[in-house]
């Protein structure tokens, strides 16, 4: 689709390309280490260390044993087990769940389905960064309440929620904690035992890994029913044959984020600040997300007058890969619940861009990018009908 | 996602603009998604000489503008009117099925700035008719 040959990926948040020692490494469990690790022969034990190799990395990554870590098929998975296996496996115990109304869709629509089960849920608001308040989360509780779940860093606008205090309070009522991570595993650091953790959900290929592989931390005594049913794979929680490669990739990869963290957020942030900068530049823009607490990656505006469908669609011409929470982008015409929950109108959620660096973002692409979405708003805008003429080119 | 001919009506819009002295103008918004398109026209003799448009939405959204002010320019009121957003979807070849309704919203303020021409002449508005049962929303 675009003309130029420049490919500047600016979409870390949607994927990352699986590094390619990681993918190196993966191969020899596709063809010579096929073994399945249930299997009693040897073959089959190469695969077995492989994976305990690999649940030793991700345990290590967050500050948790290996015991504690179960492979998934991924982020949606792990959301999924963590809150309905929580909900069901206490069930007796109350029918009340504390989430915020900025979760992803795996988290929010996996809620809907409870609710549907007769579970009650609080959707807690957000301020107009996103960022949800802890003592509101305390405030929510209930002598039925049986699991919070707030997300650690929003893939939107990479608000950082208030973990930690978060943590605290549901400690402090004895209510199990679970956080989705998906988007701040390797990028930020994290400690389920500091954090008062009891459940994470982390996903590969959001840090370089790759896609369909993710992870569950169940913390001790935390009980929660299989999602899973089937055989006895990963200590009798979470059936399936284990995807060797994918896992020996996801832990590989996480290890080696973790590794560069310091490093890598440094230099990124610095970029994510000048690309925020350039864009603020242009008139009436406005930066949505936390101005501190936010992603070292991830930057989100929005345009006034213009749509970000059109946006998307002029800079992939220029080879940029970004995305937007417009409703005319999503297949169910809805706006971004995310950007909603932060107090923007409709209308002005339509003009929004998310930009999402990555390890190898340069300052040359941030200048390019600066200077191509500058150039595609005021193309917009001079065709759209609300620009007032002050804006307009001529 | 869009065909080429979509694509390069959206990246080169023909018709985009404002006629400063239009005597037919109509603006409709878009009760799914939020999106406003705005039409301009230059009425001669019952002929649309000139028409503009300016658009607040999606490549489809500008797509079915620019095709839609093309297949008008230089026909009468009455063949302007019968223009269809099916039409109009063909005419680009073809829109994915979550986007016909942004082309719904090019035959609507065609229809709008028609009849802004025609109350603005002593003329009676036209009508909607079937209240647009062939649209697929
Ligand atoms: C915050 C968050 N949670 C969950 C997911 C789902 O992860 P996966 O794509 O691995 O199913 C994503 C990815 O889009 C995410 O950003
Ligand atoms: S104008 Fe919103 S989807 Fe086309």
């Amino acid at each position: 689709m675009n003309t130029e040959k420049r490919l500047v990926y600016m979409d870390h948040a949607a994927t990352t390309a699986t590094r390619v020692e990681v993918a190196e490494a993966m191969v020899p469990y596709m063809t010579g280490h096929f073994g399945n690790p249930s299997s009693l022969y040897d073959l089959a034990k190469d695969s077995r260390e492989a994976v305990d190799a690999a649940r030793v990395q991700v345990a290590a990554a967050i500050g948790a044993a290996p015991k504690e870590i179960y492979f998934t098929s991924g982020g949606t998975e792990s959301d999924n087990w963590a809150l309905k296996g929580v909900a069901f496996a206490k069930r007796s115990k109350g029918n009340h769940i504390i989430t915020t109304a900025v979760e992803h869709h795996a988290i929010s629509h996996t809620c809907a389905w409870l609710e549907k089960q007769g579970f009650s849920v609080t959707y807690l608001p957000v301020d107009r960064y996103g960022m949800v308040d802890p003592e509101a989360v305390e405030a929510a509780i209930t002598p039925e309440t049986i699991l919070i779940s707030v997300m650690m860093a929003n893939n939107e606008i990479g608000t950082i929620m208030p973990i930690a205090e978060i943590g605290t309070v549901a400690r402090k009522h004895g209510v199990l904690f679970h956080t989705d991570a998906v988007q701040a595993a390797g990028h930020i650091p994290i400690d389920v035992q500091e954090m008062n953790i009891d459940l994470l959900s982390l996903s590969g290929h959001k840090f370089h890994g790759p896609k369909g592989t993710g992870a569950l931390y169940v913390g001790p005594g935390v009980r929660l029913d299989p999602l899973m049913h089937g055989g006895a794979q990963e200590r009798g929680r979470r059936a399936g044959t284990e995807n060797v490669p994918g896992i020996v990739g996801m832990g590989m990869a996480l290890s080696l984020a973790v590794a560069e963290m310091v490093e890598n957020a440094e230099r990124v942030t610095a970029l994510r600040d000048r690309l925020a900068a350039g864009l603020l530049a242009i008139p009436e823009t406005y930066l949505n997300g936390h101005p501190q607490k936010r992603l070292p990656n991830n930057v989100n505006v929005v345009f006034a007058y213009i749509e970000g469908e059109s946006i998307l669609l002029l800079l992939n011409r220029k080879g940029i890969a970004a995305s937007t929470g417009s409703a005319c982008s999503s297949a169910s015409l809805e706006a971004s619940h995310v950007l909603m929950a932060c107090g923007l109108p409709h209308d002005v959620v339509h003009g929004s861009l998310r930009l999402t660096l990555g390890e190898e973002t340069t300052e040359a692409d941030v200048d390019y990018v600066v200077a191509a979405v500058a150039g595609v708003v005021q193309r917009l805008r001079d065709m759209s009908p609300l620009t007032p003429t002050e804006l307009r080119s001529k | 996602m869009y065909n080429e001919k979509v694509m390069d009506h959206f990246e080169h819009p023909r018709n985009q603009g404002v006629i400063e002295d239009a005597n037919g103008t109509g603006e409709v918004g878009n009760a799914q998604c939020g999106d406003i398109m705005k039409i301009y026209l230059k009425v001669e003799d019952d002929v649309i000489t000139d028409v503009r448009f300016q658009t607040f939405g999606c490549g489809a959204a500008v797509a079915s503008s620019s095709m839609a002010t093309e297949m008008i320019k230089g026909k009468t009121l009455a063949e302007a009117w019968d223009l269809s957003n099916k039409a109009v979807a063909e005419a680009l070849e073809g829109l994915p099925p979550q986007k016909l309704h942004c082309s719904v919203l090019a035959e609507e303020s065609i229809h709008a700035a028609i009849n802004d021409y025609r109350v603005k002449h002593g003329l009676e508005a036209w009508e909607e008719k079937g209240g647009h049962a062939e649209h697929q929303h």
